[in-house]
């Protein structure tokens, strides 16, 4: 047994210190900035010095009997378009230092989300692989304990085919973690559900 | 590249489906979660730079034009790694109901008042050393609708993010000695007893300031630990 520190739910209560300039619309007639306080990190990624295409990401989150998730946030970590994570760990050179690759946004009450970013590179795996373009989200929310990793993939990588991670995911179930393109215009927009349980299940990872 | 962040250390955590906590039976995974290695991907994340931050973020009793009421308190620790070694530089995030047990959020509608004074929202970068401080008020238990009579402890929300992704934390920081403990199954979630007792501040008389405020120690231990040049080498 180690000595780490035990998660809690984030509860119903969060948004007003995480994410209070987030899709909230909990009181829409007051518009979407309801609480007076500075955000941390919001739903939109995108820098003036990040290189590569503008993307936008739109999803739902949905509960075990389909209804959605009103009150959950939804976490993204990514790398920018040359695939290279804003992080120590990773030592290549970045010239696009303002580009964090981190995102936050609450669901509004059809437990819907939407990141604005860039489109990812392809990342460095296991044994020297390369990884397909991918974003690693993390979901919060009242009625979970610890929060849940998943990743998002992009349907029109060829990558996905060979890529270390998805390829451990059974065959069936895969297409949980693709996002699909709705081109309907600038920026293209690429649609991404995620169903916590039951039938369709999204894949989560064991990590 | 395997478990760079042995996932034995998660044994503390509660299970995603605990019955007792009514919210968890439709917002847990039914289906087995995927075993997959550590990648650069999940080894990285969110760094935060001062900038995030504002002088007097961490003082929960400043952000109006009066003082909140309620028992001023300090609440401060060390943000450490599983090595217990120090995260510097790292995002604390607080949120907390008043001391009435009231919170801003507009779905909260416990007939207790809202306090003009009082926000309930904090944020801190720890600094070299990994410590944090916080100054606020004793937040209020308060009744919630997940069982007859239900009452949440008192609590304080805390957010940290730590050297990666993996060691993202949202967990909540109670009081010592509180009578809810038995009867509040998110606190119970954690079934570990040693575990439970970390989520509990320890009372600080050395840090209470005299004819002012009652100080508390939190120290929170997030998973995984700094990179070492032989990590680096991996990728």
């Amino acid at each position: 047994m180690s000595d780490i520190t035990p998660s809690q739910t984030v509860g119903p209560f969060f948004a007003y210190g995480l994410a209070p300039h987030s899709r909230c619309e909990w009181r829409p007639e007051l518009g979407k900035d309801v609480y007076d306080w500075k955000e941390t990190a919001g739903a939109n990624l995108v820098t003036a010095d990040a290189s590569g295409s503008k993307i936008r990401i739109e999803g739902q989150i949905l509960d075990g009997d389909g209804m959605p998730i009103n009150d959950a946030m939804i976490e993204i970590w990514q790398a920018d378009a040359q695939g290279r994570y804003a992080h120590p760990r990773d030592s290549r050179t970045r010239p696009n230092t303002k580009f964090m690759g981190f995102g936050r946004s609450a669901t509004d009450k059809n437990g819907v989300f939407s990141f604005d970013t860039i489109k990812p590179g392809s990342v460095p795996g296991p044994n020297g692989e390369a990884q397909a373009p991918h974003i690693v989200f993390c979901i919060f929310s009242r009625g979970m304990l610890r929060q849940i990793y998943t990743r998002l993939y992009f349907a029109d990588e060829p990558a996905n085919d060979t890529d270390p991670i998805l390829t451990l995911v059974p065959a069936d179930r895969r297409g949980t973690l693709i996002a699909h393109k709705n081109v309907r215009g600038e920026p293209v927009v690429y649609r991404f559900d995620i169903r916590v349980q039951g039938e369709n299940e999204t894949v989560f990872f064991d990590i | 590249m395997t478990q760079v962040f042995p996932k034995e250390s998660l044994s503390a955590f509660p299970k995603h489906l605990t019955p007792a906590y009514r919210s968890t039976v439709k917002r847990s995974p039914s289906k087995p979660l995927i075993f997959v290695p550590h990648t650069l991907s999940e080894l990285t994340g969110p760094v935060y730079g001062h900038n995030a931050v504002q002088e007097g973020d961490n003082d929960l009793t400043k952000q109006h034009k009066g003082e909140p009421l309620g028992e001023r308190i300090i609440v401060h620790g060390h943000v450490l790694d599983e090595n217990k070694r120090p995260v510097p530089d790292t995002l604390v995030e607080i949120w907390q109901a008043n001391a009435c047990g009231r919170y801003v959020h507009n779905v909260d509608q416990h007939p207790a008042p809202l306090d003009p004074n009082f926000t309930g929202a904090g944020r801190t970068i720890t600094d070299g050393k990994g410590y944090y401080r916080f100054i606020t008020v004793k937040p209020g238990a308060y009744p919630w609708g997940n069982h007859h009579n239900a009452w949440r402890p008192n609590h304080i929300h805390f957010s940290v993010f730590g050297h990666s992704f993996l060691s993202r934390l949202v967990t909540q920081m109670y009081f010592p000695g509180d009578p809810l403990f038995p009867f509040d199954p998110i606190f119970n979630s954690v079934t570990d007893e040693k575990a439970r007792q970390r989520m509990i501040s320890s009372f600080d008389l050395d840090n209470t300031i005299p004819d002012w405020a009652l100080c508390f120690r939190f120290d929170i231990v997030l998973r995984g630990r700094e990179a070492t040049p032989q990590d680096m080498d991996k990728h």
